[in-house]
This record gives C-alpha cells, sequence and structure tokens, in this order.
C-alpha cells in the first residue's frame, strides 16, 4: 500500500480516536487522579474545605468498606444463581427451536424476542407493577392458589429482580446460542441416529458442546451486565426503600456517594475498584470455562 | 411440516424421500408435542406481561384497582392518553421529543464516525491500527460507573450539564458501532473496487462518500438501530447528567413517575402505564421493520 493513502486510511478514524480520547482515555484518567484525592473539611465545616492528597487511602477505605463489599458480594451470589439458570433456560429453548421445522421456529424466535424489545426501565416498571399488591395480578392469584406472596418483602426481592431479568434477557441469549445451533453441521445428528441414539443423547453429547462458545460468550456478558447492575434496583427502590437500600448494588453506592454524599473522590476510587473487579472477574470465568474445555 | 428438520439440504432428493420415511425415534409426534407446549408455554411466559400493561393502559383507576388484570373492564386509553399528553403542560411529550432527538441525532452522527473508523481500520493499515481496534475491543469491558462520573465533572467544569449536548456528545462515540462497521466492512468493500476507483483518478474522501458509504446502508442502518436503540434505552447516563425534567428522556420521566406515585393529590400510576406501553412503540416498530438487520447485529454482538 502507499504511504499516502496508510495516513489517508488513518484520517478516517482521526474522528472517533479524539472522541475515545476526550470521552474514555480522559474522563478514566480524570477518575484515577480524583480518587487519590480527599476533601477535608476545616474547622468545623465552616472555613470551607481543601483538597488534599491522599494517596491510596481512598482504596484502602473501599477495600475495608463492609458497605461496598456487601454489595459486591450480594450480586455475586445473585449472579451465580441468576445467569446459570437464565442461560439453562435460553439453551433449552433453543434446542427446542431447533428440533422444529424453520417456519415454526421462526415465529416462536419472534415471540421470544419481545421481550427484550423493551426498555429496560419500561420493564422493571412492569414487573413492579405486576408484583404490587394493589394493581398486579399475581397477588390475587397467589391468594386463590393459597400463597402470601409479598414479592418485595427482603427475601424475595433478589427472586423478583432475578424474574425480571430473566424474562428481559433469555430471548436474547436464545438468539445466539440458536445461531450457534444452526452452525452444527446436519449430517452428525444422520450419523448418531443411524447409530442408535435418542435425540435427548444427540442434543446432550452433540449440540450443547457445540455451542459452548456461545454459552461461555453470553454468560460472559451477563457476568459484566450483573455487575453493573442498577436500573432494576433503583425502580424497586422507588417501591420499596426499606429493603432496597441505597447501598444495594456497587454502581448505587458509587451513585450515592458521589451526587447524595458529595464524596466524589469515594466514588471514583470505588468506580476504579469495580472496574478491576469486573476485569478479574471476566479473566476468570474466560479461564475456567477455557480449560474445561480442553 | 413441523416433522422436517431437514432445511440444511432442502433441494436434494435423498431429503424429500426422507420425508416420506417413518419418523426416526424421537422425532415422532409426541416429541414433537412435547416442544410445542414447552415453547408455548414459554410464549406465555413472554408475552403475559406486555400483555397486562396493553389491558391496563385501556382501563380508568377504579377498573386498575378493582377488575382482573388480564382482561378488559371499559374503554378509557383515550382518556388515559389525553391526561397523559396534558399532565403538567404535555411534559411526557416533550421527554417523547428529547428521547427522539438524543437518540435520532447522536446515533446518526455515531453511526458516521463508527462507519468511517470501521472503514479505516477494515481498508488501511497505518501504524497505530492495532492500537486503536484494541482500545475498542478494550472499552467493552469498561463499567459505566467508571465513565460517567468523571464525564459528569468535566461536563459541569464546562457548563455543559443539564443541557442537551450532554447527551449527545457522548454518543457520538460508540466502540462497539465501531466493531460492527469494521465487520461489514471486511464483508462488503472488496479492495479491488477501491483500487479502481483510484485508478479512475478519485480521491479517498470521495471513494468514501460515493461508494463506501452507498455500499454500507445495509450495515450502516444495522448500526444506527442498535445505536438507537442503545440511546433510547439509556438510564445512566441521563439520570446523572440531567437535571431539570425539560431535558430529561422518557425513560428518566417514568422512572421519577413511578418514584412519585401520588403527586399533589393525583394517582400517577395509570399515567406511568399508558407512558411505558406507548414509550415501547417506537421500539417495536423500528424493530419490527428491521428486524433481519437487526438480528444480524445481535448475533454479530455475539462474535466480539
Amino acid at each position: 500500500m502507499i504511504r499516502s493513502q496508510r495516513w489517508k486510511g488513518a484520517a478516517f478514524t482521526v474522528p472517533f480516536q479524539l472522541g475515545f480520547v476526550f470521552l474514555y482515555l480522559v474522563p478514566i484518567g480524570y477518575a484515577v487522579y480524583q480518587s487519590l484525592y480527599l476533601e477535608k473539611q476545616s474547622g468545623l465545616g465552616l472555613g470551607g474545605s481543601t483538597t488534599e492528597f491522599a494517596g491510596l487511602s481512598n482504596y484502602s477505605h473501599g477495600l475495608t468498606d463492609s458497605a461496598f463489599l456487601g454489595s459486591v458480594l450480594r450480586v455475586v451470589v445473585f449472579a451465580c444463581v441468576q445467569i446459570p439458570l437464565m442461560l439453562l433456560i435460553s439453551l433449552v429453548l433453543a434446542l427446542f427451536l431447533d428440533a422444529l421445522a424453520s417456519r415454526a421456529a421462526s415465529r416462536f424466535r419472534i415471540v421470544l424476542l419481545v421481550p427484550y424489545m423493551i426498555p429496560g426501565v419500561v420493564a422493571a416498571i412492569v414487573w413492579i407493577n405486576l408484583y404490587s399488591p394493589d394493581v398486579g395480578p399475581l397477588t390475587p392469584l397467589g391468594k386463590v392458589l393459597g400463597f402470601d406472596w409479598n414479592f418485595f418483602a427482603p427475601s424475595m426481592v433478589w427472586p423478583s429482580i432475578g424474574n425480571l431479568l430473566t424474562w428481559h434477557g433469555v430471548g436474547y441469549n436464545m438468539v445466539i446460542i440458536y445461531s450457534a445451533l444452526q452452525g452444527v453441521p446436519r449430517e452428525l445428528f444422520e450419523a448418531a441416529r443411524l447409530d442408535g441414539a435418542s435425540e435427548f443423547r444427540i442434543a446432550r453429547s452433540i449440540k450443547v458442546p457445540f455451542v459452548r462458545g456461545a454459552l461461555v460468550l453470553t454468560g460472559l456478558l451477563s457476568i459484566i451486565q450483573m455487575l453493573q447492575i442498577f436500573n432494576e434496583p433503583a425502580l424497586f427502590r422507588n417501591v420499596t426503600p426499606q429493603t432496597v437500600s441505597d447501598s444495594f448494588t456497587p454502581i448505587m453506592i458509587i451513585y450515592n456517594q458521589a451526587f447524595n454524599a458529595g464524596n466524589y473522590h469515594y466514588a471514583a476510587a470505588l468506580s476504579v475498584l469495580l472496574a478491576l473487579i469486573l476485569g478479574v472477574a471476566s479473566f476468570l470465568f474466560y479461564r475456567l470455562t477455557s480449560r474445561e474445555a480442553d | 411440516m413441523l416433522l422436517t428438520e431437514d432445511r440444511a439440504r432442502p433441494s436434494q432428493p435423498r431429503a424429500v424421500r426422507r420425508l416420506t420415511r417413518p419418523d426416526p425415534a424421537g422425532r415422532t409426534r409426541g416429541g414433537q408435542r412435547f416442544l410445542l407446549v414447552g415453547l408455548v408455554l414459554a410464549s406465555a411466559y413472554s408475552l403475559f406481561p406486555v400483555w397486562w400493561l396493553i389491558v391496563a393502559a385501556t382501563k380508568d383507576r377504579v377498573g386498575l384497582y378493582q377488575t382482573n388484570g388480564l382482561w378488559f373492564s371499559g374503554w378509557h386509553l383515550w382518556d388515559n392518553l389525553h391526561q397523559l399528553f396534558t399532565y403538567h403542560d404535555g411534559i411526557y411529550l416533550r421527554w417523547t421529543a428529547n428521547s427522539f432527538l438524543y437518540a435520532g441525532a447522536g446515533s446518526l452522527g455515531g453511526t458516521l464516525i463508527a462507519l468511517a473508523t470501521g472503514y479505516g481500520l477494515a481498508r488501511f493499515d497505518f501504524p497505530g491500527r492495532s492500537v486503536v481496534f484494541a482500545c475498542v475491543v478494550g472499552s467493552f469491558l469498561i463499567p459505566i460507573a467508571l465513565l460517567t462520573l468523571p464525564l459528569y465533572l468535566l461536563f459541569s467544569a464546562i457548563g455543559m450539564v443539564d443541557t442537551p449536548w450532554a447527551m449527545l456528545i457522548p454518543c457520538l462515540i460508540n466502540p462497539f458501532s465501531v466493531y460492527l462497521a469494521k465487520v461489514y466492512t471486511e464483508s462488503t468493500i472488496p479492495y479491488e473496487l477501491m483500487e479502481a476507483a483510484r485508478i479512475d483518478g478519485a480521491g479517498e474522501l470521495r471513494i468514501f462518500f460515493s461508494i463506501v458509504l452507498r455500499m454500507m446502508t445495509t450495515g450502516g442502518a444495522t448500526v444506527f438501530l442498535l445505536a438507537f436503540v442503545n440511546t433510547w434505552n439509556a438510564f445512566f447516563l441521563p439520570l446523572t447528567v440531567l437535571r431539570g425534567e425539560q431535558n430529561w428522556t422518557l425513560n428518566l420521566g417514568l422512572y421519577n413517575w413511578s418514584g412519585n406515585r401520588l403527586e399533589s393529590g393525583v394517582d400517577l400510576t395509570s399515567l406511568v402505564l399508558t407512558g411505558a406501553l406507548l414509550s415501547i412503540v417506537p421500539m417495536a416498530v423500528m424493530m419490527v421493520a428491521m428486524r433481519r438487520y437487526w438480528r444480524t447485529g445481535v448475533t454479530l454482538g455475539a462474535l466480539k
């Protein structure tokens, strides 16, 4: 390639590079810089405040902050239950679709994708109202069945949010797994059938191993999303502030530290910590799942 | 034709012959019925909340609280819409317009930048190319809080907080769009075409604007659609950078209404539900209209 063309090619990416610097690199650098400082009140808070270099003290504070660690743990435990469950349902539905004629499959696929078309905030609003004892149909249904459901009770909040997330996410994950399934060579099924394998056996021994990559990917995306969960608990907090505290998830704590407590420095340190946790979690998940494949 | 599984080779006579054979074990009528029952149940689970929302939007307050949520009682949709559009001097319409502005203009600008970048990355070999691409992929892992909080501080330092710019500017740079644009360029723009245009004396800008952009209509539409949906659904960014309700998005407005169910004596539940239903409509229209393109976007997203 001619030298001048190379630079012209590079020029096409300049707007993006400039934007990336201003909207990604500078903010991240600024967050790291902010996280190293501390706001000190002088006197009794009357003499204004001064900003002092604090080194890593915001970080050591964050790593010993039981509210922050608790929120991370809460989300991680929840992720360990919800993500496998959601992926299992997505996988089963994708296998069902794959065993169906393509026409019927495409109809079901559209229907199952309907929840994914709904904005997350609206999805949460809908389910909160479905759960509501005043207007929702689920509470009367529970009464008919002899249950006294309270979807906003402390022990029920995570299952309620989990159901909402599963409802919202199954279609998307199913489509990804389904398109991976479409890539399985059909001859394999015939060969297995000739050997007398049942359809269930074929699904378990041929199809599932084949879509392993898609499962790892959807799992990874779900983990990244889950550690940053904010919309759903924020909307639940509107209804049941006693149960969903303002430190329910890591991002809720960061938001509150920044905007309610006015402690940007600490909030910045916590965001950097969250980014590190996210990186480590993704790395571990990737390593674990790819090692098993060997 | 529910019993066929041979779409991979539909035109081969062997496949046709197989259709007339008795079903092999497991692909029996009972097996198919099992699949259908499972899928119908899953569909019902997917659809009933949407159905409930539609029904709820047609009810007045008494009906909402006292009748079965899954069936109609009285038709009050027009009253609800009228109330929704007139409440607070029509603030809901303002939010709708804002959402369209942010998602429309932001995604349009973002798509153009992404297409140029994707084309540059896919078809030119320049020093630093791999660094740019590493930035694109690496940014998928950055949590929103790490970007949004310092962005808020920077925007407030230059007086941009609470203006439409605070929403629009971040939309211009979308690494995932760049990634998609690169993949699309690789599959649609042949080197030979660029060479031919160069021999004909076309400049690089001219090649981009009159050849590449035109060939990338489909890919560009997907990039635009996904960016539009992303911005329309955004919540954390608008919550952080928009303060006054005049600049809010639909999501932010609905969040606020659902937080103050009782505002100055008015029960907002009905407004929230009707407003929520209405805010889905543009998404549904776009997704159905562009189903094919959108699906390739979703599956491409899976490859990243």
